[in-house]
């Protein structure tokens, strides 16, 4: 991007600054003029930078996009909103980038855990903010934390002690209603020692053309456990950037199911650090459609010995659709005893779509067990004949397989309100005969 | 039920069944025997409808239809069976779904309304303790992670729960332990019936002491060089298939 285009959005940036959250904090204040700056210089990040070579970002260049600058939500179909808020769990509702206490469910939240908008969090508990706000997703790695830190309206923090298990999922819901809209959250996620949590980040808008930026930083201490969900289902029209960026204790545990379904550009980074025999599951699914370009970047640092990895995406591509997996694997000369496997699966359904995928293996320690491996290509043409053999017509049978495919992803999601979510959403996908629930 | 007529195919230019005659009446059971290479697969491929074969002569038959001009799924609703060499995993189907699913087309494909969903799982729990298979695999995906004797064991279960006409067996015994075989075997002569007739491809005699042919035929270089009684499976175990071949060239 040029930096003309950089100098147009920090130049609007000026409209809204006083507005933010946070303006009483040196510390922020510090934070977000460094941030604009390094954004000023550098812009959104270009294909010219090797963890961005499949992905172009320029055409948001094109596009006026623009922060809200009410510090409300903005008015919303509330019905609207009950149709993705998941049962049984507590529900944060961020519209246009915005907290709507009206919208959000957080009554019987157990005493000293946190749960809350990061407007809220800067003002009541700005000292823990501090502590870990840019720690994990620090704004040098590329333009798009850098113009999150600056532009950030909102977002959720969540702080569980040590030794709570909390039963019910914390759903993040983002929701975008306005046209040229810009959506830029902030999530902190903290599970302190022997802790266990699970979120869920949901994002959906009306049919229109805006751009999301959220960033996402989840701090796992010693022996705790979290489990991160995100669907991404943004308009066909949107521009979504998601980075999600963990930082592992010795002994912890982290799983992330990551959906992305929308939107006519996203990019999603999954970045990890593990210490000492943590171990993190990454599973992904991606479906593209007509000129949809999906790009997920996924990065496991393993620090420390006796780490495991595993990490499985798959990706159903149709039309002109272009899916990209980059997957690097680092292994640190400290981190003996690694044990890491990557996969990435693509499914191609017509000649015009494309997937680029890209594992990397950096090994530095001798003594690991490591293994990668990507497929791209079209149904299997002997499991094809084998169903037709067993009655199943050609068509069919095609349908029946395409959906097997992805399913297995969804079929790994523990929480069923959330699991029925995402089905209901892989279904719409799969209008045709022969694709049915039943299958599992 | 199947008759077989000059047959010819051929595999891009290279001919692989090169005049093949064969009458199959209800009941019956016929086995196909051969060295590898002699086309016994193809025979079972194309009468099953698996594509890249060419037929470049020839007829088949089937209830007085033309078999060869049935789609694949066509044939399988109309009775045809083919219990695979090498069965296919199917992730993320279950078996119980497909089973289903095959059951129910037949049943669309002759007027028939759907299976009542108890009479179903009566139906399906039944045959699966008939082939000593554990339930927990109807609710596993179809073949995934099951080993070679549970896939053939798989691969009958779905051929007696759907009750086909013609079976043909590709292969069936080949990959099998003793106590497979034996299971296996009781499977399939307990659909033995007098409007049922199975083909049985093999390269070993030693599935046939268990299911008794009515005849067998030897093929080589793409054609039936001898056809007998089950007593001609024996004679090919002690003298080999070198026997047959020499035969088929001196004459």
């Amino acid at each position: 991007m040029t930096t003309a285009t950089a100098s147009r959005y920090a130049a609007e940036y000026q409209t809204i600054a006083s507005s933010l959250p946070g303006q009483s904090l040196p510390w922020l204040q510090q934070l977000r003029r460094e941030a604009l700056e390094q954004f000023s210089a550098q812009g959104f990040p270009s294909p010219r930078e090797e963890e961005w070579r499949y992905t172009n970002v320029s055409a948001i260049e094109k596009k006026l996009f623009t922060p809200s600058l009410t510090l409300t939500a903005g008015y919303i179909d509330a019905e609207w909103v009950k149709i993705h808020q998941l049962d049984e769990a507590w529900s944060v509702v961020l519209v246009n980038g915005h907290f709507s206490a009206e919208l959000s469910v957080l009554t019987d939240l157990p005493e000293a855990v946190l749960v809350m908008s990061m407007a809220e969090a800067l003002a009541s508990h700005s000292d823990k903010v501090e502590n870990y706000l840019g720690k994990a997703a620090p704004h040098k790695e590329h333009g798009f934390i850098a113009f999150n830190a600056a532009w950030f309206s909102d977002g959720l923090f969540v702080h569980v002690p040590a030794k709570l298990v909390l039963d019910r999922p914390i759903q993040l819901l983002n929701l975008v209603s306005d046209s040229d809209a810009i959506a830029t959250t902030r999530n902190i996620i903290i599970a302190e020692e022997m802790a266990e949590i699970k979120v869920i980040e949901m994002f959906i808008g009306t049919d229109c053309a805006y751009l999301t930026t959220a960033v996402t930083e989840v701090f796992v201490e010693k022996n705790a456990n979290v489990t991160l969900h995100k669907m991404q289902s943004e308009s066909d029209k949107a521009y979504h950037f998601g980075g999600c960026y963990i930082k592992q204790a010795r002994d912890s545990r982290f799983t992330h199911h990551n959906f992305a379904f929308g939107g006519l550009l996203a990019r999603c980074d999954i970045h990890v650090d593990l210490d000492h025999a943590s171990e993190c599951e990454l599973n992904g699914l991606y479906l593209g459609a007509k000129r949809q370009h999906i790009d997920n970047h996924t990065r496991i640092t393993h620090l420390k010995p006796h780490g495991i990895s595993r990490e499985l995406y798959k990706g159903v591509l149709d039309d002109r659709a272009r899916g990209v997996f980059q997957g690097r694997v680092i292994v640190a000369e400290d981190a003996q005893k690694t044990d890491s496997q990557m996969n990435n699966r693509n499914l191609l359904l017509s000649n015009d779509a494309e997937a680029d995928t890209k594992p990397q293996l950096e090994i530095y320690a001798d003594d690991v067990k490591c293994a990668h491996g990507v497929t791209v290509g079209q149904l299997d043409e002997k499991s094809i004949f084998y169903l037709q053999s067993r009655c199943v017509n050609e068509e069919t049978a095609r349908n029946m397989l395409t959906f097997a495919f992805a399913n297995e992803m969804v079929d790994k999601i523990n929480i069923k309100s959330f699991h029925d979510k995402v089905l209901e959403q892989v279904l719409l996908r799969f209008p045709q005969e022969g694709v049915n629930k039943e299958w599992l | 039920m199947l008759q077989i007529k000059d047959l010819h195919v051929s595999v891009g230019d290279k001919a692989i069944l090169k005049g093949i005659n064969l009458e199959i009446k209800p009941g019956e059971i016929h086995a196909i025997m051969g060295p590898n290479g002699s086309g016994k697969s193809t025979l079972s491929h194309i009468l099953s409808g698996k594509s890249g074969y060419t037929v470049t002569g020839g007829s088949v038959t089937y209830q007085g239809k033309d078999l060869l001009d049935m789609a694949p799924e066509i044939r399988a609703r109309e009775g045809v069976f083919l219990a695979f060499q090498y069965p296919v995993e199917i992730p993320g189907v279950s078996n119980i779904y497909l089973l289903k699913a095959a059951l129910n087309s037949i049943r669309k494909h002759q007027g028939q309304s759907e299976v009542d969903a108890m009479d179903f799982l009566t139906l399906v729990k039944d045959k699966v303790r008939l082939l000593e298979m554990d339930e927990k695999f109807l609710y596993r995906a179809v073949n995934e992670g099951f080993s070679g004797g549970e896939k053939k064991r798989n691969e009958i279960l779905q051929m007696a729960i759907l009750e086909p006409k013609l079976c043909i067996m590709d292969e069936t015994d080949s990959g099998l332990d003793i106590d497979a075989l034996k299971i296996v075997s009781e499977g399939v002569n307990s659909l033995r019936s007098a409007d049922r007739s199975f083909v049985m491809v093999t390269h070993y005699q030693r599935l046939l002491d268990y299911i008794k042919p009515d005849f067998v035929h030897v093929l080589a270089h793409g054609q039936i060089v001898k056809s007998g009684g089950a007593e001609l499976a024996l004679e090919l175990e002690e003298k080999g298939y070198s026997w047959v071949e020499v035969d088929q060239a001196a004459a």
